[in-house]
């Protein structure tokens, strides 16, 4: 019963309860040598990353465990907000890859991570069903009461970008809800029970034939900027670093390109 | 003296006392925690804010209009299932209770695959009416009782099967009619479960969130009630409004719940 609110104020108790739990759970083996980038290192890294990373960052994390023996490396993925609100709380995370600078720099600001770096950027698209009920055609389409509107909410990054963007376009939105996340905003576009969304293009890409993408112009767009960082915190410093270059090497950004997002 | 007061007097098993007060504490102790987490200065400021009031506005009309349709709909339902045998009865018992044990935001999906604007029923009913659950109030008001509704049924229907029917037969042999017997004797003698059935069911409604924002959404003033309010409030960061708004959220159960709890359930 009452689970869900349960679950928001057990986990509200838990951040504000436990803010000095940090370091990894991973074995903290003491690797001997100094020099990062050559050392075989092995151990386990938790990589907490925004939820639209989900399917990029597993191939990244299968390649580089190829790459490094004895290297594990586990994902945690969530909305940025939420990733930020866990890390502060004193998660075991070791890396940080957020959708927006705004958590980032939350992160940063609690001492938590240093020196965070742009590694993708990814832009908007109007999400509509396959057979585009609303014949939605652009941005100036989402003032029309009679349209079926589904935003992100303002409280997350989609939806504060895509806030941005309909301002660039001069655009007041007629909005019908704002989602929780882009996941279930996507959703409810594939199934067709919204006419038009703005979410990010690598969404569209994920999605394939279920929804349809309309793209917005250059002027009215907003890029949205990934900063990814090693956590102070972390048991396996080498190691997570390791995992962050090669996020940022040419092998890491050919399979973030093959997933939608651009280069920083 | 009363026989109640003489078994209040009697010895308790003692065993069960340190497992009681564990289980008290364990209940008790996350609220404690919010309270001491609570930003008392500025309280008056969050929760006073039009979104504050518009989610708990939506939230008291939702959960009471979601209580007042499952009572009208749900007594019927258990009056069936405690008193009439029909073939397939368990597998009816098994799938109205269905709600209760699958992860809301399943039931809310469900939802709109049944009533959303492609839904099996929702997409004639649009085409002919234009008419739309989603994003809506009314669809607000629908998930809450999709989801609450069991917790009255089965409530009730546990009433109705401990109760003593000798009166019932009594009323009947005095020529009342079925009708007359189920308003003037079973109702009243089931009245303790409907009621208790009638606050699970609301409160289980007011903390509802995953099938409203699966299947209704989420806009201020429309389909925002404060569970979504409070989850929203914790993903942009902002701790102090989500923990402000549990605790209005648990002063207007325990202001419900605790005469009620008094008046019906307690000795």
């Amino acid at each position: 019963m009452k689970l869900r609110l349960a679950l928001i104020l057990a986990t509200a108790a838990l951040l504000a309860g436990c803010s000095d739990t940090g370091g990894g759970t991973g074995s903290a083996t003491p690797t001997g040598a100094d020099s990062a980038g050559a050392t075989p290192a092995s151990g386990k890294i938790t990589v907490f990353a925004a939820a639209s990373l989900t399917d990029a960052f597993q191939q990244l994390g299968d390649q580089f465990e190829a790459a490094h023996p004895g290297a594990k490396v586990e994902f945690n993925f969530a909305a940025s907000s939420a990733l930020r609100e866990q890390i502060i709380g004193g998660a075991p995370a070791d890396v940080f890859a957020s959708a927006n600078e705004s958590n980032m720099t939350q992160v940063v600001d609690a001492g938590l991570a240093t020196g965070p770096a742009p590694f993708v950027t990814n832009v908007l698209q109007i999400a509509v069903p396959p057979d585009n009920p609303g014949q939605v055609a652009g941005l100036s389409d989402f003032a029309k009461p009679d349209l079926l509107i589904g935003l992100c909410a303002e409280e997350v990054p989609c939806g504060e970008f895509g806030r941005e963007s309909l301002a660039k376009a001069g655009v007041t939105p007629s909005i019908d809800t704002n989602e929780p996340d882009v996941r279930s905003l996507i959703t409810k576009v594939e199934n067709g029970d919204l006419d038009a969304g703005i979410v990010y293009h690598t969404d569209v890409l994920a999605a394939s034939d279920a929804v349809k993408g309309i793209d917005i112009p250059d002027d009215q767009n907003v890029v949205a900027t990934y900063p990814i960082a090693a956590l102070s915190g972390s048991g396996q410093a080498d190691l997570a670093s390791q995992f962050v270059e090669y996020v940022r090497s040419p092998d890491g950004q050919q399979v973030l390109e093959s997933f939608g997002f651009r280069p920083a | 003296m009363t026989r109640a007061a003489d078994r209040a007097k009697a010895r308790p098993p003692w065993a069960l006392i340190p497992l009681a007060v564990l289980a008290a504490a364990f209940l008790v102790v996350p609220f404690l925690a919010l309270l001491q987490r609570t930003p008392w200065t500025g309280l008056g400021d969050l929760i006073g804010r039009p979104v504050v009031v518009d989610a708990l506005r939506l939230s008291l009309l939702s959960s009471l209009a979601a209580t007042g349709a499952a009572l009208v709909l749900g007594i019927p339902l258990a009056w069936l299932l405690a008193r009439q045998r029909f073939p397939g009865r368990s597998v009816v018992r098994a799938m109205v209770l269905l709600p209760m044990v699958l992860p809301p935001v399943v039931g809310g999906a469900a939802l709109l695959f049944a009533f959303g604007r492609r839904g099996l029923l929702g997409e004639p009913v649009y085409d002919q009416t234009g008419l739309l659950l989603p994003f809506s109030t009314a669809g607000v008001i629908v998930a809450n009782t999709f989801v609450a509704m069991p917790f009255l049924i089965i409530t009730v229907e546990a009433g109705l099967r401990s109760m003593d029917r000798r009166y019932e037969d009594a009323a009947a042999t005095l020529g009342a009619s079925a009708w007359t017997v189920f308003r003037r004797i079973t109702v009243p003698m089931v009245a303790p479960s409907i009621v208790a059935g009638a606050v699970l069911c609301w409160a289980r409604a007011l903390g509802e969130f995953g099938a409203t924002v699966t299947f209704a959404g989420n806009l201020q003033g429309r389909t925002q009630t404060m569970p979504l309010a409070v989850f929203l409030a914790l993903e942009s960061g902002d701790r102090q409004a989500a923990i402000a708004l549990s605790l209005l959220l648990i002063v207007v159960s325990l202001a419900v719940m605790v005469p009620m709890r008094d008046r019906w359930l307690g000795v």
